[in-house]
């Protein structure tokens, strides 16, 4: 847990990216909605839809006794 | 202030944050929306209740599927987005200290819901659409069912696009300093949500619309159908968690003076629900034959608890920041903190309720339900329904319930009337939920199916005797009425609230808290103080957070247990 003070939810934090120097990896990603955007469709796509989508499509038709 | 125009904007007199008009305007348009649908959707469960309740078994089968499917489009669409637009709205200008990004793009986002929201509920109530929510192929309903949806969604996507725009000039002209504010965060990630959620609505919904006008001859693959289906109806559902725990943070502020403990914990939470609490859909296809396991396994249970140890971190962090809020105004004790909370806040009730009966209800249930091996005894019965009435009507109904007590105040500049009864209604709502999903659970877990009017089968041959299952049906029916009638009070008091209530514009709203707790929690929302400091650290959460690991084994092994009842091992 941090030592910093903490802002309330609603409220920015005080620091600006001058003040607290190197920006940790994490928190940059944090910060870029764009990336986020591009990341929050790209995984969920890939694992349930993609991957869904081509089971189904190797699935045989099931041939009538 | 920010960028906004002088002629355009005002001061909140309660809070001191800017309020843009024009986003003002789309927030109350989306909200009295949302309310509406509320209203239809709450008239549609009574009557649903008063069926599944056999003993009063009010409608007959045809009635009952034409009413199942308004009632889940209203209340899991309709009224939740809406809701979710004008959080967007709120959460881009107000708390960015921004303007609304484009007017063209609201009117266009406002505009295409409502018309796709009007035609819906007219093919539905006309009797031309009784496909239920999911409308799974080859159902078919009626061309204006799948395009009012198609439109709506679109009309969500502008939304979704307005909100980006919004965090984009934002940051262009500085509106605010180092990272954006948590419930802002929040709201990007349901707004990531939806974008998944939208194109998923345009994959499946468009060639179904046109297969039902005629241009393709026949309909998607069911198989198919239901992959991309999900992908919409159940992601729509984590949008709701998202401002759902967004809403929780802003009340906790709003009534308790709550800071996060740390927010970099708080936004790598919502960072796994970005990433991960989408592949939840495949809790649907568990049993269906198409998928295999390894998708299904990975989907719903290895990458998928990624996104509940998130839930799990807002579970901890949310009430925790109330507790080390509590302790910094000097209450002490184990619990204190929450026997001197302000209950009689219908903002603080309803937030709370809304998470407790979220984490232990529907968290619980929910991991257990999706575990692959497990859900073979409980797909497609009435557990699954028990399951989401208290995710989505007990935890983010509620939550949006308890925002609207202070969105009405401070938006509309209205004053609740009947407060005595506002006070009352989240508990009404919420106590009403809390049995019905009892109910649906127990009645579920001995077989009783979802979706069906009449699970005797009434003038059959061949009898079915579920008679053992009367006394839970009994509890959903009575719970389910109760809460209706709760969420109707809601409807009738805020609608009272904005046409007719007492304005209070000019000074700051009516607080629902005594003038001592006001007075605290002002204070404290006014001063710099550090939720991390000796002496506040939340004691009773971490209690209350073993009671709720040894409440979620408990229930967890004993569908083990079940499931090898069902099938014994020699």
């Amino acid at each position: 847990m941090s030592e910093e003070p903490e802002t309330p939810a609603t409220e920015m934090p005080e620091e600006s990216a001058e003040d607290i120097g190197p920006i940790h990896p994490l928190q940059k990603l944090l910060d870029n909605p764009w990336l986020l955007l591009a990341l929050g469709f790209v995984v969920p796509f890939l694992s349930y839809t993609v991957w869904g989508w081509v089971e189904l499509l190797l699935t045989k038709k099931a041939e009538l006794p | 202030m920010g960028n906004m125009q002088k002629d355009k904007m005002r001061v909140c007199s309660t809070t001191g944050l800017p309020v843009c008009l024009n986003a003002e305007l789309f927030i109350k348009l989306n909200a009295v929306f949302g309310v509406v649908a509320l209203l239809v959707g709450s008239v549609a469960a009574i009557l649903l209740a008063l069926t599944r309740w056999e003993t009063v078994a009010l409608l007959n089968p045809l009635g009952y599927y034409q009413v199942i499917t308004l009632h889940g489009l209203n209340m899991l669409i309709f009224w939740i987005l809406f809701m979710e637009m004008a959080i967007l709205y709120f959460c881009s200008t107000t708390l960015l200290n921004s303007r609304n990004f484009s007017n063209a793009l609201s009117w266009g986002q406002f505009g295409l819901m409502a018309i796709g929201m009007v035609a819906v509920e007219y093919s539905v109530l006309a009797g031309r659409a009784s496909v239920t929510m999911t409308s799974y192929v080859p159902l078919e309903a009626k061309q204006e069912f799948y395009l009012g949806l198609i439109l709506f969604a679109v009309g969500a996507l502008l939304g979704v696009v307005n909100f980006f725009g919004g965090l984009y000039i934002a940051k262009r002209d500085k509106t605010y300093k180092g990272a954006i504010p948590l419930v802002v965060f929040g709201a990007l990630a349901a707004a990531i949500i939806a974008v998944f959620t939208i194109v998923h609505g345009a994959l499946v919904l468009i060639p179904t619309w046109l297969w039902s006008i005629g241009v393709l001859e026949n309909p998607p693959d069911a198989a198919w159908y239901r992959l991309i289906w999900w992908g919409l109806g159940h992601c729509s559902q984590q949008i709701n968690v998202c401002a759902m725990v967004a809403v929780w943070y802003f009340l906790a502020t709003l009534t308790t003076g709550a800071k996060p403990l740390n927010q970099t914990v708080c936004r790598f939470a919502f960072l796994m629900y970005i990433l991960f609490i989408n592949l939840a859909s495949a809790h649907h296809l568990l049993v269906d034959p198409g998928v295999g396991s390894a998708w299904k396994m990975w989907n719903t249970s290895y990458a998928l608890y990624l996104a509940v140890l998130a839930s799990m971190i807002h579970g901890f962090t949310v009430p925790a920041s109330v507790e080390a809020a509590q302790r910094k105004k000097g209450i002490g004790g184990l619990f204190g903190w929450l026997t001197k909370a302000p209950w009689k806040d219908p903002g603080f009730a309803a937030f709370f309720l809304s998470l407790i009966i979220f984490g232990f209800g529907g968290g619980i249930t929910g991991v257990t339900l999706g575990t692959h091996q497990i859900n073979i005894i409980a797909h497609n019965t009435l557990r699954i329904p028990g399951h989401f009435h208290v995710t989505v009507a007990g935890g983010t109904s509620l939550a949006f319930m308890g925002l609207a007590y202070y969105v009405v105040p401070l938006i509309f500049r209205k004053e609740y009337p009947l407060r005595p009864l506002a006070r009352l209604q989240p508990y009404i709502f919420g106590f009403g939920i809390v049995l019905m999903a009892i109910g649906m659970t127990l009645a579920g877990s001995l077989g009783v199916p979802r979706r069906h009017p009449d699970i005797d089968f009434t003038g059959a041959r061949i009898a079915v005797d579920m008679g053992e299952a009367a006394p839970f049906l009994a509890m959903l029916g009575i719970g389910g009425t109760i809460a209706a009638l709760g969420a109707l009070i809601f409807v009738v008091l805020t609608v009272w609230a904005v046409f007719l209530g007492k304005t209070n514009k000019g000074r700051a709203m009516t607080s629902w808290q005594t003038p001592e707790q006001d007075r605290v929690t002002k204070s404290l929302m006014s001063s710099g103080w550090n939720p991390n400091e000796k002496g506040l650290k939340p004691k009773g959460t971490v209690v209350l957070t073993f009671i709720f690991l040894a409440s979620f084994a408990v229930y967890y092994f004993s569908n083990w247990k079940a499931l090898v009842d069902v099938w014994p091992v020699k």
